[in-house]
């Protein structure tokens, strides 16, 4: 049997078990999300080599010290292995602010306590201080004061219902991260950029679509923004205003249901973006937010011509536990960031 | 004799081929279903390093891994009609790439040799 040490305590894996659910099983509360290798919440350090899958997807600079995404390490019967949790990765934060954006999405701003280098577009692990973790996109950008943070809240959603009902400006969280390869690179200013993305979805790309008209960018810019209806849509005076400043930047907030004439389009988002951008090849594409849909924009617009690397996507996956949704059929637009 | 590999220009020339490649076989109904994937990078890297083995360039390709490689392919159906639609498509690739005809046949021939093992049989 695969057993794991973790605080001087030895816990055995039951076949195929991963060291995540192995140790929550067992009443340890190690900090997790999504549980499917992405969210990088699960973050741990081993003493020895672990297996190469746990450890897809990180820095070279954490593999080399042997951090490993808990939730993506099976260990072969019979294999040993010492952890500890990922505790020096975090940094302290306090949060500064907590407003409304719309009906169902807060914005949260944070100040870190310690340096926190990142990227416009990325995202990175919130943890309370009993542990509970979720990832969000961050909107900010790195020049801008504090972090900004888009929070869809949930029914029965942990994190965002406290942020909702009971956190206060001046409380501790922590930090860890940042993660993801959904940014701007400077150097091709002239390439057209697109930019989609459903729901909170519009959180990194509220950063980068800045990110690139700060840096200079002279291509167009288009920035698609969808939600089931005018009440999922944020940000659209600021957008539009943007807009305005910016003529390159072509901004289209855009509904699956509502009138036409109200200032926004409506239909859905692939099909809007493919009336609006027949022919994307060289464009450089950004996609954010429900899973389905930055899947299948992925692969319609790689059919149309973009080349994979030029397609930058962030699925906002799920939480993995929600027993406090019971009766809420979990949806995969409910993303937890 | 070089490799059609070294002719259209080595490492370099199979990130195109494997978009064009992998283009074809994702809009191709009859086979689609067989390359999707979650995740398009790791599937791309799949389909290049056997682009690589068919071009004749450095690979380390068995048919042992062949078969395992596609065994839970042929469980969901695949078979001949389906390998001919991939050859194909790389045949297609070729000639746009502007590979003279002697050499696609080459490069066909590599990917025949491997019907077997790919298929199960």
């Amino acid at each position: 049997m695969a057993r794991v040490s973790y605080e001087s305590r030895w816990y055995p894996l039951e076949t195929e078990e991963s060291v995540l659910d192995g140790l929550l099983r067992q009443g340890i509360p190690v900090p997790h999300a999504c549980k499917a290798g992405v969210c990088q919440s699960c973050l741990m350090r081993a003493t020895g080599a672990v297996p190469d899958k746990a450890q897809a997807g990180l820095k070279d600079t954490l593999k080399a010290r042997n951090y490993f995404l808990a939730c993506a390490c099976k260990l072969e019967p019979d294999m040993d292995l010492e952890v500890s949790n990922g505790e020096e990765l975090r940094i302290p934060a306090r949060i500064q602010a907590i407003e409304p954006l719309s009906a169902d999405v807060l914005r949260v701003r944070l100040w870190p306590e310690a340096p926190f280098e990142y990227r416009a577009g990325q995202y990175l692990t919130l943890l309370r201080a009993d542990g509970l973790a979720r990832s969000y996109s961050v909107a900010s950008l790195p020049r801008e004061d504090g972090l900004e943070l888009h929070v869809r809240v949930l029914p029965g959603g942990a994190m965002s219902r406290w942020l909702a009902e009971e956190a206060r400006p001046g409380d501790a969280v922590k930090l860890q991260g940042p993660a993801g390869d959904c940014f701007y690179l400077p150097g091709k200013p002239e390439q057209p950029l697109l930019l989609a993305g459903t729901g909170t979805g519009l959180a990194p790309l509220y950063g980068i679509v800045r990110d690139a008209l700060a840096a200079g960018h002279t291509g167009p810019i288009w920035l698609f923004h969808g939600a089931r209806d005018m009440r999922g849509l944020y940000l659209v005076d600021e957008l539009r205003a943007l807009a305005a400043r910016h003529p390159n930047l072509q901004y289209r907030p855009s509904v699956l249901e509502g009138r036409l004439g109200e200032g926004y389009q409506v239909g859905a988002l692939d099909a809007l973006i493919r009336a609006e951008c027949p022919k994307p090849v060289g464009f450089s594409a950004f996609l954010c937010g429900n899973p389905d849909l930055v899947l299948s924009l992925r692969k319609k617009l790689f059919l149309a011509g973009l080349s994979l690397k030029d397609i930058h996507a962030d699925a906002f996956l799920p939480s993995a536990a929600r027993p406090e949704a019971a009766g809420v059929t979990p949806r995969a637009s409910n993303a937890s960031r | 004799m070089s490799t059609v590999y070294e002719q259209i220009g080595g490492a370099k020339a199979m990130d195109a081929a494997v978009e064009l490649f992998y283009r074809k076989v994702l809009a191709d109904d009859r086979i689609s279903h067989f390359f999707e994937d979650v995740d398009m990078e790791r599937q791309a890297a799949k389909q290049k390093a056997f682009l690589t083995m068919a071009f004749g360039g450095p690979n380390s390709y068995t048919g042992q891994d062949m078969r395992r490689g596609h065994a839970h392919l042929v469980k969901r159906g695949l078979n001949d009609s389906h390998f001919n639609a991939v050859a194909e498509h790389l045949g297609s690739t070729m000639q746009e790439l502007g590979v003279p005809a002697p050499l696609i046949q080459q490069v066909l021939q590599t990917a025949e040799s491997t019907r077997a093992d790919v298929l199960n049989k």
